[in-house]
């Protein structure tokens, strides 16, 4: 947290390098077919930034980049000052996922201190967190986080148990364990009832302005987050608009990243409706079956 | 000749119990089976590969009979098929969606219903083999010499050691697969080493017990411990004491009756099931019938 607030500082200073996470000239390729190009993006440190696009346009191909588990095609994306999947402990990473197996005989806690050190090879020794300084550190940072996301009540039942909101509690108590400087979340609001999304959406930018965290979120329904979000990039084949919401969500702005024509609708509690977007509809169809099936 | 009259003292019974060779080394034997075949069913039933296991389990049959059949050592049959098995079956791209899973359990289906019928045809083709079959299915636990104690004690060591240096990351990939990835564990690595482990250990395992019960002491105890509680340490240590216990207490049972041991050790595991199974249904319906109680009072 004391380097992020010390990026901060340095933000004000080199503009530069003021970026956690930036894309220049960008471009990406699934089975040889290139899904975006010429995208530009900056996060700058601290902010919470939301990733939207319609279905199949390579969000979380994006998402991927970041991490380092993709290469890209062109041009390249700095994370955290360094190439991408060189700041592997300094990334907290929330997959897109469906929930737990109501049957896994696992407790939340358990998974949220694999966070901690689950990539380390032997196994835990017995009664170290007794004993071993490191290890008793180790146990109250996953009590501390777990107390963050407001899921002790429910931290020692087993985890297929807990409902899908509580489940993403703590799985982003698992990605914060180690006090990431970047967190990134491919669609966690994804299959969470409304009440819910809007619940997780909160703890999210809480998480954000109060470990000074920068947050990188995928979505495919920017208004559970609109209230919280600093910025948004809307994805395209042909490159990426970003800016605050106000200016990128608008019928003009994706028209013209879209090419077809698009109209964003204002409800009258705030909410926004983008109509044309393409695949989108679909997109929702399909969603309810696989729920039913 | 001693008389062997189960008396109810107890002690007297043990001591009677290891004035026999073969009961000492039946004892041996099933100490260290009932640990390794406990440490690696506890993950086995954790990743939900139990249909591998019993695969892998029985895959033992055609290979040892085959291995007969051509005049080669049973022992040699024994792990060449598990480790074939076991390198079969991590060849499937195993992920947490649906379709992957099912492409998996429908393989090794078939791996396994190939594996019995070549066995029925080694089994045939060789003749006058009756004995060997019964043996082979299930077991000589109480033929067993201090050589092949030995043998399996170095086996186990070398088993639980691979296991204990893949423990946490392939508890990780067990439980959370996609993080575990995204983290840069080798999940697919883990799946392959953890399958052969498992394979050594059915192969090694089932030359003392049989094909059939090898399968029982790696499933009875790990999903017994799993019922009872959700600490991982403290079920993964209690699925050990429970495998050892139903061991013991099937050997000792059986040297006083004139049923098979594998009965009893099956049994006592089957019991122990059944009651952790029913007083966690039991729990669970207390807790739910408590928690409406609680939404009626709040209502009220």
């Amino acid at each position: 947290m004391g380097t992020a607030a010390r990026e901060k500082t340095k933000m004000r200073t080199a503009v530069d390098t003021a970026d956690a996470v930036r894309f220049e000239n960008a471009a990406a390729q699934v089975g040889g077919r290139t899904i975006w190009s010429d995208v530009n993006i900056s996060v700058p440190y601290g902010q919470f930034v939301a990733v939207l696009g319609p279905n199949g346009v390579g969000k979380s191909t994006l998402i991927k980049s970041v991490l380092g588990l993709v290469a890209l095609s062109a041009g390249s994306v700095t994370v955290l000052g360094r190439p991408a999947g060189q700041a592997g402990r300094e990334i907290g990473y929330l997959p897109q996922r469906r929930n737990f197996d109501s049957s896994l005989r696992v407790r939340g806690i358990d998974v949220v201190s694999l966070g901690a050190d689950g990539e380390r090879w032997g196994v835990p020794l017995p009664f170290a967190g007794r004993y071993l300084p490191s290890r008793r550190a180790a146990r109250e940072r996953v009590r501390e986080v777990i107390d963050l996301v407001g899921a002790s009540a429910y931290a020692e039942r087993p985890i297929g148990q807990v409902s899908g909101g509580e489940q993403q509690r703590l799985l982003i108590a698992q990605a914060l364990v180690r006090r990431p400087r970047l967190l990134v979340l491919d669609e966690p609001l994804d299959s969470l009832d409304l009440p819910s999304q809007s619940a997780v959406a909160a703890l999210i930018s809480r998480i954000c302005r109060e470990q000074n965290v920068t947050v990188m979120l995928v979505a495919h329904d920017v208004n559970p987050i609109l209230p919280y979000l600093d910025c948004v990039a809307y994805i395209g084949r042909g490159g990426a608009v970003c800016g605050t919401p106000d200016s990128v969500i608008q019928s003009q702005t994706l028209t013209s990243l879209y090419r077809t024509p698009i109209e964003v609708l204002k409800a009258s509690d705030g909410r926004l409706v983008v109509v044309g977007e393409p695949e989108a509809p679909a997109r929702h169809h399909d969603r309810h079956e696989d729920e039913q099936a | 000749m001693i008389h062997i009259t189960f008396s109810w003292n107890l002690v007297a019974d043990v001591r009677q119990m290891l004035m026999f060779r073969f009961m000492v080394n039946a004892l041996r034997a099933g100490t260290i089976v009932a640990v390794l075949a406990g440490a690696l069913g506890w993950f086995m039933v954790l990743r939900r590969q139990a249909f591998a296991g019993h695969t892998l389990a029985i895959v033992s049959f055609p290979g040892a009979a085959g291995a007969i059949l051509i005049g080669a050592s049973a022992t040699v049959g024994y792990f060449a098929a598990a480790v074939a098995a076991a390198l079969v079956i991590a060849a499937v791209p195993r992920s947490l969606g649906g379709r992957a899973r099912s492409g998996e359990s429908a393989l090794i289906g078939t791996v396994q219903a190939f594996a019995l019928a070549a066995g029925a045809l080694f089994v045939s083709l060789y003749g006058g083999f009756l004995n060997g079959l019964t043996s082979l299915l299930f077991g000589s636990f109480l033929g067993i010499s201090s050589s092949q104690v030995v043998a399996l004690l170095v086996m186990a060591v070398l088993a639980l050691a691979g296991l204990a240096a893949i423990g946490r990351p392939l508890f990780f990939a067990s439980v959370d697969p996609d993080v575990a990835e995204a983290r840069g564990i080798p999940v697919r690595l883990l799946s392959s080493l953890f399958l052969v482990l498992l394979g050594l250990a059915a192969a090694e395992v089932s030359q003392i017990t049989g094909v059939l019960l090898v399968f029982a002491l790696l499933v009875m105890p790990a999903a017994t411990a799993q019922q009872i509680t959700v600490r991982p340490a403290l079920s993964l240590a209690l699925t050990v004491l429970l495998g050892l216990a139903t061991v013991w207490l099937g050997l000792g049972v059986a040297f006083y009756s004139i049923y098979p041991v594998g009965f009893f050790i099956t049994t006592f595991g089957f019991a122990g099931y059944v009651l952790a199974a029913s007083w966690q249904a039991a729990n669970g319906r207390w807790r739910r019938a408590s928690g409406r109680d609680a939404t009626v009072a709040v209502a009220a």
